[in-house]
């Protein structure tokens, strides 16, 4: 009875000791295909970029987020680009009433919090940075890219 | 390595190819649909669009075309723009679908599969115009608040689906109702489960009209899902938010319709006009409906060099709304004269209507050709900005492009 005990628990340990070895090998494994193995499926879908790649900054143009680099900025992208893109922030131009009717707007409706603090760092960032310049009524055509029509 | 590293090379798709997995239910995932919660890095392929697209946001995903792009008499979809106020529902079943209408003014609440829209009610097909509300936003002065739109964001699709009056009626409507408005699957972008990030609609006129589709293709296929798969309201020559995408509920309201998007500035302008920049109380906006007459010219693409004594072949495209265009005409000196164009009727109402005209240049220099059409009521595109309102809508300024006779 005791013996036959001990030969189960024996084979017991055995197959779990097996399955955990299974286990470290499979993991081990992916973790290291995972690390060390460039392959294309894997470098084509990268879910966020890098701490380093993340600061960088260049021509005073925040690459990651397309900010301008300057006082105020990383409180911005820590408060205005968790529910909508950079894009939408830095495409507009504004006057610091303008920003800040925005920012109320979006406490009163979008569900954005009390920026405490780092309000005011935002807005001054904001103002500065993304204020409006007088287009007038009409533009003249910018950007045009010449090319031979035959 | 740290774990963010690690995060930052794995990913579900390297899991499943590993693991040797299958994506079950993959045959059923409309075309355009990715499994990876639509975090694709290229918008171009994930809405198959062409590289020439402009991507001006990209959480809510906005997308516009330039002028040239548009050149096709039907707008096919890698040109279509893409207007997004949320995020884009995941885990579409077509089959599993359904469409609700309730409101105060609807005789009885009913459910529809899909299936069931498709047998019971008479397909329709119309090429209808649909143009975002702040087309042309950026160009405002003082700038306006939101996606700095220019051109593109405006599309006419041949959309096939049943009459939203069929359905209205099926249900039955109460003699009280003035107002439908549709809600959808689309998520807020703060991730709050209880707020729609728009659910707007039509007055019901506009909503028992002939063209006003239930659409469930969009140029004879499953429209494709960044444009509503698998149901979408369409409400031609009005600010396209009032198209419904991703839509399973209409409500048939006796009341104006009250959601999300209906109220404040949004798709609203001042009921009267405004000096630019001035401060405009919520009582004295008004809902917008028919879009205002537009041109668009398609064909050259801006900044074309021609040589001295070639004419110049242009075409485009104009829309007027709820009307007709009545008239076309385009100027190479900078709208002291102008001539007329070549204009085609509109396939069905609500279509763009096509136009041409053969340019002749007197002299080398630097051109613009400017287009103008005119409606059926006598309005006509104006050569500059037209009223400034707090968010940018309906700027319908005749379109311009650069020309050089070398």
């Amino acid at each position: 009875m005791g013996k036959e005990f001990q030969k189960q628990v024996r084979s017991l340990s055995k197959s779990l000791l097996s399955f955990l070895i299974l286990i470290l090998v499979l993991f081990g494994g992916l973790y290291y295909w995972a690390n060390h193995k460039s392959k294309p499926e894997i470098t084509e879908i990268p879910l966020e970029v890098s701490s380093e790649d993340y600061d960088k900054v260049e021509n005073g143009i925040h690459v990651a987020t397309g900010f301008i680099d300057d006082r105020g900025m990383q409180e911005t992208i820590q408060n205005c680009t968790a529910c909508h893109s950079a894009k939408l922030v830095t495409q507009n131009r504004m006057s610091r009433e303008g920003w800040k009717a925005t920012i109320e707007w979006m406490q009163e409706t979008q569900n954005l919090w009390d920026l405490g603090a780092n309000e005011e760092l935002i807005l001054t960032y904001l103002a500065k940075n993304y204020a409006p310049t007088d287009k007038g009524r009409r533009q003249n055509l910018e950007d045009i890219e010449w090319y031979e029509l035959n | 390595m740290n774990r963010r590293g690690f995060t930052n090379k794995i990913s579900l798709a390297a899991v499943a190819s590993i693991l040797g997995l299958e994506i079950v239910y993959g045959h059923r995932m409309p075309k355009g649909y990715r499994p990876l919660g639509l975090q694709d890095p290229d918008p171009f392929k994930m809405f198959h669009k062409d590289k020439e697209m402009v991507v001006l946001n990209n959480k809510p995903w906005n997308m516009e075309a330039q002028a040239h792009l548009l050149n096709d008499d039907i707008t096919p979809n890698k040109y279509m723009f893409v207007r997004n106020n949320g995020r884009i529902p995941e885990n579409i079943e077509a089959s599993q679908w359904t469409l609700t209408l309730d409101g105060e003014s609807v005789k009885n609440k009913k459910t529809y599969s899909l299936a069931d829209l498709k047998d019971k009610f008479q397909h329709y097909t119309y090429q209808l115009t649909l143009e975002c509300g702040g087309n042309g936003r950026s160009e405002f002065n003082p700038p306006a608040k939101g996606n700095q739109w220019t051109v593109g964001a405006v599309s006419c699709a041949e959309w096939t689906g049943v009459r939203l009056r069929d359905v209205l009626e099926d249900a039955g409507i109460n003699s009280d109702a003035v107002y439908i408005g549709y809600h959808a699957t689309d998520t807020h972008l703060s991730g709050d489960p209880n707020k729609e990030p728009i659910s707007r609609g039509v007055p019901i006129w506009k909503a028992l009209q002939d063209e006003t589709l239930l659409a469930f293709a969009m140029n004879g296929e499953d429209i494709p899902l960044a444009h509503g798969f698998p149901l979408r309201l369409v409400c031609g020559g009005w600010p396209a938010s009032t198209s419904g995408k991703w839509v399973n509920r209409i409500s048939i309201r006796n009341k104006v319709h009250d959601g999300e998007k209906m109220g404040g500035t949004s798709y609203r302008v001042p009921c009267e006009t405004v000096a630019p920049g001035s401060k405009v109380e919520d009582s004295d906006m008004c809902i917008i409906e028919s879009m205002p007459v537009k041109s668009l010219i398609t064909y050259p693409k801006s900044g074309a060099l021609i040589k001295q004594g070639q004419t110049l072949n242009i075409n485009g495209h104009a829309w007027a709304g709820e009307l007709e265009v009545s008239k076309m005409e385009y100027s190479i000196d900078f709208g002291s004269t102008w001539h007329t164009c070549s204009l085609k009727r509109p396939k069905n109402r609500l279509a763009w209507q096509h136009f041409n005209a053969t340019v002749s240049f007197p002299k080398k220099g630097y051109y613009e050709v400017w287009g103008r059409a005119t409606d059926t009521n006598g309005k006509a595109q104006p050569m500059v900005l037209p009223g400034w309102n707090p968010k940018g809508y309906l700027n319908n300024a005749c379109h311009r492009i650069a020309v050089k006779i070398v």
